[in-house]
C-alpha cells in the first residue's frame, strides 16, 4: 500500500487521462444502466428506515452442546425461521445470520408485530407422529364415513381421502388432562395398543373449528373424550391451503398430545391427523441425504442414539402392523409435515433410511432437517425494533438534510480555500457520490443490502473521507507550485507522493471498516459497510477521474497560467521567484525539495520537503 | 481563505512553524492531565450507560400535544419503572424505560397510546435485551483489539516500529479523551456511541498516518547530511503537513457536526447523535494527537537510535564550527540544544528569526 507499484494505472492516468476517464464513465453508465435494468433505482430501505419489525435473535448455547452453534445449524435455523416468517404470510421478509450467532429477522410494516415474535423466537421442533389420518389439504365435505371409533381401534378410514368420525361435539375446551400427559409419554402404547390418544388441541385450533366447521354429526365414538372429536372436526375443515391456517395449525401443541398438520405432498398441500411424538429431534444423532447405489436413487439414512433407537424400534414395531395411511409416521418440523415415509417392519438397529421419490435437494433438504432437529439450537429476543414509515421517513430525511447541510459546507469550505481547484473535488464527490448510490441500489438485488439509518450516517461521516485525499493532492500540487514549478509538471510530479499517502491513509480506514464490519451485529454493520463501500470508491475515483481531470485541467489556460480563481496562483501560493529559485539551484544540493530524495534537498529557503500533501 | 493561504507558503517555506517537537513535554502534559482527567472522571462519575445496556424499552411517538411531564408520569405509571422523556424536533416524544421486560412494554405502549391521545401503531418501540448493548461492546472490544493489532503489524511494515508503537499510543490516547468527556458531561453511552469510537479508530490512524507519511519521506536520506537532527525533520514534518491536517479535520468535522447538530436536533437523541457525537469528540482529539502526541514520540524514540545520535553529534559539531568561523548559519541560526547530551531541539522558530 505504502509503495505504489509503477503500474499500468499510474503510466495511464499520467500519459492518457482520457482512458482512465473513459473507464470510469463507462463504470458510471453500466452502474446506471444495471440499476435502470433490474428496476431497482434505489437502495433497498432497511427495516428502520422503511417500517416494520426488527428482531434481533442470539443463539443460545445449550449446556453440554459447546459446538452446537456453528454456521451449518445457524443457517438451518435461518431456513427455519425463513419458513416460519412465510407461514405468517409475509413476503419480503429477510431472515439472515448475522455476526457468529445472530440472526436478524427483518418483517416489513404491516403484519402482526407480536404473532412474529411469537413464532420467530422458538426453537425449532422436529417429531416423529404416528399417522392416524391424511387428506387433501382442502376441507372435506360433511360427508361423515362411518368408522370405528377413536377409542376403540385407532385405525378409521384406511383409504386416504377418507375422514375419520367427527363428533357433533365441537367444545373448544381443551383439555389438558393429566392422563392425557401421562398416557402421552408412554406413546406407542397410547396410541396402538391401549388405544385412545387424548388429544388436547389448543385454543386456536379450537377457535378454528369454531370458526369454520359445522361438524357432522357422527356416533360419538364409546369412551372418546371430547377432545379427540374435537380435533377430528377440525381436521375435516383445515384447510391447508389457506396461508393463514397453515400458520395456525399445531400451535402450542404439546408433543405428547395429538395433532394437526399441514405439509405438502407431490406438490400440494395435504393435512394430517397426528398422533403423540414418538420420537423426537433429539433423538436422531444424524441423519444426511445420500444416494443408495444399489437402486441409484437418493436416501435419507438416519442414526438415532441409543434411547432414540428404541423408541423407534417401538413405533416402527407398532406402524409396521397397521394399515395405511396409519403405518406412516410423519416427520414434523414445527408443525409442518415435511415427509411422511410408511413403514413395513420394525427397524431395531438404530438407523433407518427413508426412500421413494426424492431428488438430490429433498434428500439433502431432508438429511439437514433431521439433523437439525437432533441438534435445537434455542434463540433469545436481544432486541425488538418496530418503527413506523412515517418516523422512518422523518429520520432519513434529517439524515439527507444533514448530509446536504454537511456536504454543502464541505463545498463552502474547499471553495473558499481552493477556489478553482474545489470544483475538480466537487465534481469528483459527485461522482463519488453517483457511484455510491448505484451500487447500494444494485447491492440491494444482489446482496440484500439495505440502506438503514447508520448506514446513511456512514455515508455522510464518509463525505469527510473522501474530501480528504483531494486534500492531500491539491496540498501537494500546491507544494510543487511553491518549487516554482508550472502546473503541468507540478501535477504530475505530485501524484507519486499524493498517490502513496492517499493509499496509506485509506488502507488504515478501510482497516477500520472492515474489522467493524466483522465484529459488529445488525445495524452496525451497515454502517462499517457504508465506510468500507465509500473508502474503497474513493480510491477509485481519485485515481480514475480526479487525477486524470487534473492532468486534463493542467492544459488549460485557466489553470496554467495560475489564475487568481484557479487556486493555483502561484503568487498567492508563495511560489519562489525565479530569481530565488536560481539563487537555491546553485546553493542548494540541486536535488529540489520535491524530487522526494529527503532531507539532503536542504534548499536555502525550503529546507526539506517534509511536508507531505 | 487567503490568509491561510499565505500561512501555508509561509509554513511551508519554513518562515512561520510552531515548535512542536522542541515543547513536547508541555504537549505530553497537557495530555497526561487530561488523561488524568478523563480516568479520574470515569472512575468517579462513570459513564451513563444508556438503555442498551441495561434493558429495557425506548418509545418514539408522532407528534403529540402531551405534555413531557404527562409523558413522564403516564409511562412510569404505566410500567412500574421510572421513566426519561424528552422532546423531539418532530413534535414527537422519546420516552424511555429501563428495566422494562420486553413483554411488559406491548402494554406500556398501549396505555401509552391512550394517555398520550396517538396511535398505538404510530408509536415506535425498540425494546432490547440488557444484553443487547454489553454484547455490541464486547464485541466493540474485540474489534479494539483485532484492529490494534493489524494496524501496528501494518503501520510497522510500511513504516517501521517506532511509528506503530507511537501511533498505538496517540490511538489509546483519543480513546480515553473521548470516553473521558462521556463520563465528564454525561452524555449517555449507547450503541452509537461505541460505533462512533470504533469510527475514530480509522480517523485518528489516518491523520496519523498522513503525517507519519511526510516524516518518513523527509527522513528517508537523513544520515547523508548533516543539516539536521531527526527532531528538526520531525518538526518540518509537522509544520509542513499542519495546513493539510487542518483542512482535514475542519472538512471531515463539517459533515460530522451537521450530523451532529441537524441531525441529532431533528430527532433529538438517536443513533445519528450518539454516532456523531463520539466522533465529533474523537475527531478533534486524534487531530490533536497525531500533531503534538504521535510525532514527538516518534522523535523520542528515534533519538535514542545510535544513528540519530551521531548525526545530532555531527549536526551540532558543523553547526559549532560555522559559528566559530563567524559565517551566518545559513538555515540555523537558532542556537543548538543546549548541551549535546540534551533532547533534540526543535526547529519551528529556526527560519523564522532570519527571515521575519
Amino acid at each position: 500500500m505504502a509503495a505504489p507499484k509503477k503500474g499500468r494505472r499510474p503510466t495511464g492516468a499520467q500519459g492518457r487521462p482520457g482512458r482512465a476517464l473513459a473507464i470510469i464513465l463507462i463504470a458510471m453508465v453500466a452502474l446506471t444502466a444495471g440499476m435502470f435494468l433490474t428496476g431497482q433505482t434505489t437502495p433497498r430501505l432497511g427495516i428502520d428506515l422503511a417500517g416494520g419489525t426488527s428482531i434481533t435473535l442470539k443463539a443460545k448455547s445449550e449446556p453440554g452442546k459447546p459446538g452446537a452453534i456453528n454456521e451449518t445449524n445457524m443457517n438451518t435455523a435461518v431456513g427455519i425461521i425463513e419458513r416460519r416468517v412465510n407461514g405468517l404470510g409475509v413476503s419480503e421478509a429477510e431472515v439472515q445470520t448475522q455476526g457468529r450467532d445472530h440472526i436478524i429477522v427483518n418483517i416489513p410494516k404491516g403484519t402482526n408485530e407480536k404473532q412474529a415474535r411469537d413464532q420467530v423466537g422458538t426453537t425449532a421442533q422436529l417429531y416423529f407422529r404416528p399417522v392416524l389420518a391424511f387428506a387433501d389439504g382442502k376441507p372435506i365435505a360433511p360427508q361423515p364415513t362411518p368408522s370405528t371409533g377413536a377409542s376403540g381401534s385407532p385405525s378409521p378410514s384406511p383409504s386416504t381421502s377418507g375422514a375419520p368420525k367427527a363428533s357433533g361435539d365441537k367444545s373448544a375446551s381443551p383439555t389438558p388432562s393429566s392422563s392425557a400427559t401421562s398416557q402421552g409419554r408412554a406413546v406407542p402404547e397410547a396410541l396402538m395398543a391401549t388405544g385412545s390418544p387424548t388429544p388436547t388441541p389448543s385454543a386456536s385450533e379450537s377457535k378454528k373449528a369454531d370458526d369454520k366447521a359445522p361438524t357432522p354429526s357422527a356416533p360419538a365414538p364409546s369412551g372418546a373424550d371430547a377432545a379427540v372429536a374435537d380435533l377430528q372436526a377440525k381436521f375435516i375443515a383445515l384447510d391447508c391451503t389457506d396461508e393463514k391456517q397453515r400458520a395456525n395449525v399445531g400451535l402450542g401443541v404439546k408433543p405428547t398430545d395429538a395433532t394437526l398438520a399441514c405439509g405438502k405432498r407431490g406438490g400440494t398441500w395435504g393435512k394430517w391427523l397426528l398422533g403423540p411424538a414418538g420420537v423426537d429431534g433429539k433423538d436422531v444423532k444424524d441423519a444426511k441425504g445420500v444416494v443408495d447405489t444399489q437402486r441409484g436413487q437418493w436416501i435419507v439414512t438416519m442414526q438415532f442414539t441409543d434411547k432414540g433407537a428404541s423408541k423407534f424400534a417401538k413405533i416402527t414395531g407398532e406402524l409396521a402392523t397397521k394399515q395405511s395411511p396409519q403405518n406412516q409416521f410423519a416427520i414434523v418440523l414445527d408443525n409442518e409435515v415435511v415427509s411422511d415415509p410408511y413403514v413395513s417392519q420394525a427397524l431395531t438397529g438404530g438407523s433407518a433410511e427413508i426412500s421413494g421419490g426424492f431428488t438430490q435437494q429433498t434428500a439433502q433438504d431432508l438429511g439437514n432437517m433431521l439433523s437439525y432437529g437432533a441438534l435445537p439450537l434455542s434463540f433469545q429476543e436481544d432486541n425488538v425494533t418496530t418503527v413506523t414509515a412515517a418516523l422512518g421517513g422523518e429520520q432519513l430525511k434529517a439524515g439527507l438534510i444533514a448530509g446536504a447541510i454537511g456536504l454543502a459546507l464541505v463545498v463552502i469550505y474547499l471553495l473558499a480555500y481552493y477556489r478553482g481547484l474545489a470544483f475538480i473535488a466537487i465534481i469528483s464527490l459527485m461522482v463519488s457520490g453517483v457511484l455510491t448510490y448505484t451500487i447500494m441500489a444494485l447491492l440491494g438485488k444482489a446482496i440484500g443490502f439495505a440502506l438503514n439509518l447508520p448506514a446513511v450516517c456512514g455515508a455522510i461521516v464518509a463525505i469527510g473521507i473522501t474530501a480528504d485525499s483531494f486534500i492531500v493532492y491539491f496540498e501537494r500540487i500546491r507544494d510543487e507550485i511553491r518549487e516554482g514549478r508550472t502546473l503541468r509538471p507540478a501535477v504530475e510530479r505530485a501524484w507519486p507522493r499524493a498517490r502513496r499517502t492517499i493509499l496509506v491513509s485509506d488502507f488504515v480506514s478501510f482497516l477500520a471498516a472492515a474489522v467493524l464490519f466483522i465484529v459488529t451485529v445488525g445495524k452496525v454493520q451497515g454502517f462499517a459497510f457504508t465506510l468500507g463501500l465509500t473508502t474503497l470508491l474513493d480510491v477509485v475515483v481519485v485515481f480514475l477521474f480526479t487525477k486524470p481531470v487534473m492532468t486534463l485541467l493542467a492544459r488549460t489556460k485557466f489553470f496554467s497560467s495560475g489564475h487568481p480563481w484557479s487556486g493555483l496562483d502561484p503568487k498567492r501560493l508563495g511560489a519562489k521567484p525565479p530569481l530565488r529559485r536560481t539563487r537555491r539551484t546553485g546553493t542548494g544540493t540541486g536535488t529540489g525539495s520535491a524530487s522526494g530524495s529527503g532531507a539532503n534537498a536542504a534548499a536555502v529557503s525550503a529546507p526539506i520537503d517534509a511536508k507531505e500533501a | 481563505m487567503s490568509k491561510l493561504g499565505d500561512l501555508g507558503a509561509r509554513l511551508y517555506r519554513g518562515e512561520v512553524g510552531y515548535d512542536f517537537v522542541g515543547k513536547r513535554f508541555l504537549w505530553y502534559g497537557v495530555s497526561i492531565l487530561i488523561t488524568i482527567t478523563a480516568i479520574v472522571a470515569l472512575a468517579v462519575q462513570g459513564l451513563n450507560m444508556g438503555i442498551e445496556f441495561r434493558g429495557g424499552a425506548v418509545f418514539t411517538t408522532p407528534k403529540t400535544s402531551a405534555s413531557v411531564a404527562k409523558a413522564t408520569d403516564s409511562a412510569a405509571k404505566a410500567s412500574g419503572h421510572e421513566a426519561l422523556v424528552q422532546k423531539l424536533g418532530t413534535g414527537g416524544l422519546r420516552i424511555q424505560i429501563s428495566d422494562l421486560d420486553p413483554d411488559a412494554s406491548t402494554a406500556v405502549k398501549k396505555q401509552l397510546a391512550t394517555d398520550l391521545k396517538v396511535n398505538a401503531a404510530d408509536i415506535n418501540s425498540d425494546q432490547v435485551g440488557a444484553s443487547w448493548g454489553e454484547e455490541i461492546a464486547n464485541k466493540a472490544w474485540t474489534g479494539l483489539g483485532v484492529f490494534m493489532i493489524l494496524v501496528v503489524i501494518y503501520l510497522a511494515i510500511a513504516f517501521e516500529w517506532r511509528m506503530a508503537v507511537a501511533a498505538l499510543v496517540a490511538l489509546i490516547h483519543d480513546l480515553t479523551i473521548t470516553v473521558g468527556v462521556y463520563a465528564l458531561v454525561g452524555f449517555e453511552v449507547t450503541p452509537g456511541t461505541v460505533i462512533g469510537l470504533l469510527t475514530i479508530l480509522g480517523y485518528s490512524l489516518y491523520d496519523t498516518v498522513v503525517v507519519f507519511d511526510g516524516l518518513k519521506e523527509g527522513s528517508k536520506d537523513i544520515t547523508k547530511q548533516t543539516r539536521w537532527t531527526f527532531s528538526e525533520i520531525a518538526n518540518r514534518s509537522i509544520n509542513g503537513t499542519l495546513v493539510r491536517s487542518i483542512n482535514t479535520t475542519v472538512v471531515a468535522l463539517l459533515p460530522v457536526g451537521a450530523l451532529l447538530f441537524i441531525g441529532g436536533g431533528f430527532l433529538g437523541a438517536g443513533m445519528l447523535n450518539d454516532i456523531s457525537l463520539s466522533l465529533f469528540v474523537g475527531l478533534a482529539a486524534g487531530a490533536y494527537s497525531s500533531i503534538f502526541i504521535a510525532t514527538p514520540l516518534v522523535v523520542d524514540l528515534k533519538e535514542r537510535e545510535p544513528a540519530m545520535k551521531a548525526l545530532k553529534k555531527r549536526v551540532l559539531a558543523k553547526r559549532a564550527a560555522a559559528e566559530a568561523k563567524g559565517e551566518s548559519p545559513d538555515d540555523f541560526t537558532e542556537e543548538p540544544g543546549d548541551g549535546t547530551e540534551v533532547v533534540a531541539q526543535g526547529r519551528g522558530g529556526r527560519a523564522s528569526g532570519r527571515r521575519r
